[in-house]
């Protein structure tokens, strides 16, 4: 047993120490940072390493606050977040930072109504007073306002669920409550975890979700991508334009061209409430943090596959459930890329 | 496990080598540098073990001079106002802890009572090899049980049960929602009850057969023998193994985090969600970024480092005299 795995060891590391020689000396680079992004990004690494033999891209999806924690003790070469990071942030690191946005997130809105066909609708503030434990009954008069037509259940309270993991979903959710909810700005607030001021924590999307799917008049919110490929029930949520539009990645990428005009040069920018007819209100970038300084092999390396990734790579999106940027940002993030410096 | 077995095994090869050259008393250079070897790596294992408490303790350290030992009272837990105490953390551990105690005590020497009293052999073994497996289950595989099985049971039937009949108490009052503390007590009284019927076990093996036959001679019933020669006497030693499996109970992490609800809040009612240290720790520590939540964290790492050192210690001893004792019985 022992000898045939010391065998296998050494097959490895001897394939591995071939492949490597085959590869002539591939550039070596090491990120880690969110996790939400982590499927897309490595389908990314593992394609762009099959087209490029001299790059070679590691990733650890350690969380967005780590990967800030390790960006900022330069312990990788480049880092992710699903958030941009703070001013205070920014002002910790040696060199300066660049926030490289590489597709969107949404969060959706799901729930457990057993009987009920039709989707319900939501406004901002009945979504926020929900989430403050103000609207604690389904049957309350602003639900009904909202849904006319929809019969929903009696007496059957709502069981508030979130994220009890930090989590970018969470920062991207509280963000758009705090800023259409003057309330819930004061009292709760922004952040990838807050002190909820009602309701139960499920770790991840899936602890969320089982939750919600066990706890009949619950109501929560998981990634787009989760609630997509789980086919979960998804409300329908009314944006700056009074329409009530649906998760998608359509409507979300035209959040993204809803906020083009008001787009800060350094793209740290919160896209939720976004303008725009058919912009789906809870949405936002993911970056990848890069140095804005770096030594020239890896610097190369790096700016020649960011910008594989705003082209060839926002194809692969779409099928993991990604929404892509959208055309009129690419040329701007382009921009951003061609300011990397290599020394 | 590994050291001390190869340390007798170097006791043995030494011995061998006195007997073959007499001259010298410690001859090979081997053994010395594997003595050495050793004795390193045992004062390793030490020093991380003082490197821990240090490190947190340095990066706890801005909670504790802006909070001080409130911070160990207090239950507002707000990482966007970086209002940061621990109370709550550790009222989930301790209570859901407890919970777990309360369930699996008396289910755990029961099982080994029989195991070792009662049971025939082969049923025993079979029995007792099923007990130790459910030790061997991952924990996340207990907490996606907890969440499809346990919860929706403890929602739809337990809970309402026991508040239409104990209803009147406040541990039992609000929503039934199927996760929270008693949740997390159950799941966590399955995870433990291995471990404390594997240790009981081995103390009621550890007590001699005379002792059992003078109680059967003196004329007492199968129970009282039982309560007499086995119960009575090994009392340390279950208290040792209810120490061990509290100790299980109070760090583990995975499985209670997905079953408790999660909420940072004192709330008399075990319907209610509640959060413990360890699961703080695993849902905000990938997450937080500003320093102020970093050190909180740690800080309840601390705690926790603190609480499980306490009692594994207090086991160890326990252990070790009832281990005495009983040497000391059939001498």
């Amino acid at each position: 047993m022992l000898k045939t795995n010391i065998f296998a060891v050494l097959t490895l590391a001897f394939l591995g120490a071939t492949s490597v020689m085959a590869a002539n000396n591939p550039v070596l680079l090491n990120g880690a940072g969110a996790t939400f992004p982590y499927p897309l990004y490595s389908k990314w690494f593992s394609e762009y390493a099959k087209a490029n033999p001299s790059a070679r891209i590691n990733y650890q999806s350690i969380g967005s606050g780590g990967g800030i924690r390790q960006l900022l003790e330069n312990t990788v070469d480049f880092g992710a977040s699903d958030a941009p990071m703070t001013d205070e942030q920014l002002g910790k690191s040696k060199t300066p930072v660049l926030h490289i946005p590489t597709v969107l997130g949404a969060v959706a809105v799901t729930y457990n109504l057993p009987d009920l066909k039709q989707k319900i609708r939501l406004n901002s503030e009945v979504l926020a007073a929900i989430f403050l434990g103000k609207i604690t009954k389904w049957s309350d008069p602003a639900l009904a306002k909202l849904n006319p037509g929809v019969n929903f259940p009696k007496e059957l309270p709502i069981v508030v669920a979130h994220r009890s993991d930090g989590s970018g979903t969470s920062a991207i959710f509280t963000d758009y409550l705090s800023k259409v909810s003057p309330e819930w700005r004061e009292k709760v607030g922004a952040g990838t975890a807050v002190s909820w001021p009602t309701g139960l924590g499920g770790k991840g999307n899936e602890g969320v979700t089982g939750v919600i799917k066990q706890t009949p008049g619950s109501i929560g919110y998981v990634e787009l991508i989760y609630a997509e490929s789980n086919k979960l029930p998804v409300a329908q949520l009314q944006n700056k334009s009074k329409k009530f539009i649906e998760p998608s990645m359509k409507s979300v990428t035209s959040a993204a061209s809803g906020s083009l005009a008001s787009l800060p040069a350094d793209f740290r920018v919160s896209i939720t409430d976004a303008a725009g007819a058919e912009s789906y209100p809870i949405s936002g970038f993911t970056y990848l943090l890069v140095y804005q300084t770096m030594p020239a092999d890896k610097g190369t390396t790096l700016v020649k596959f960011l910008k594989w990734a705003i082209a060839d790579g926002q194809k692969m999106a779409e099928p993991l459930f990604y929404a892509p940027l959208p055309k009129a940002m690419i040329g701007k993030v382009a921009k951003k890329i061609n300011e990397i410096k290599t020394h | 496990m590994e050291l001390p077995q190869t340390l007798s095994m170097s006791a043995v090869s030494s011995t061998l080598g006195i007997f073959e050259r007499k001259k010298k008393r410690d001859v090979h250079l081997g053994d010395r540098i594997f003595f050495w070897v050793l004795r390193l790596l045992a004062i390793g294992v030490m020093l991380l073990l003082l490197g821990i408490t240090l490190n947190l303790l340095r990066v706890s350290f801005p909670i504790f001079s802006k909070f001080g030992l409130s911070y160990f009272v207090t239950n507002t837990w707000n990482p966007v106002t970086e209002k940061f105490g621990a109370g709550a953390f550790i009222y989930g551990t301790v209570v859901s802890s407890l919970i777990a105690l309360v369930i699996s005590v008396p289910i755990s020497i029961g099982v080994s009572v029989f195991l070792t009293e009662l049971a025939p052999r082969r049923l025993a073994e079979a029995v007792g090899f099923l007990v130790e497996m459910l030790a061997a289950i991952p924990s996340v595989v207990y907490g996606l049980w907890g969440i499809f099985v346990l919860a929706p049971w403890l929602r739809t039937t337990l809970q309402p049960a026991l508040a239409s009949t104990f209803g009147f108490l406040p541990l039992f009052q609000g929503p039934p929602y199927g996760i929270g503390m008693l949740t997390a007590g159950i799941i966590l009284a399955i995870m433990i009850s291995p471990t404390i019927s594997a240790i009981c076990r081995e103390v009621f093996k550890a007590i001699s057969l005379q002792q059992r036959e003078a109680a059967l001679a003196l004329g007492a019933t199968r129970w009282e023998t039982i309560s007499l020669a086995v119960l009575k006497s090994s009392a340390s030693g279950i208290f040792g193994a209810v120490i061990l499996g509290l100790g299980r109970a109070l760090g583990e992490t995975m499985a209670v985090t997905m079953v408790i609800g999660n909420r940072a809040d004192i709330s008399a009612s075990l319907f209610a969600p509640g959060q413990t240290m360890a699961s703080v720790i695993a849902n905000e520590y990938a997450e937080a970024t500003s320093d102020m939540h970093l050190a909180a964290l740690s800080a309840v790492g601390l705690a926790l480092f603190l609480v499980s050192f306490l009692i594994n210690s207090s086991a160890r001893f326990l252990v070790w005299r009832a281990t005495r004792k009983s040497k000391g019985a059939r001498a």
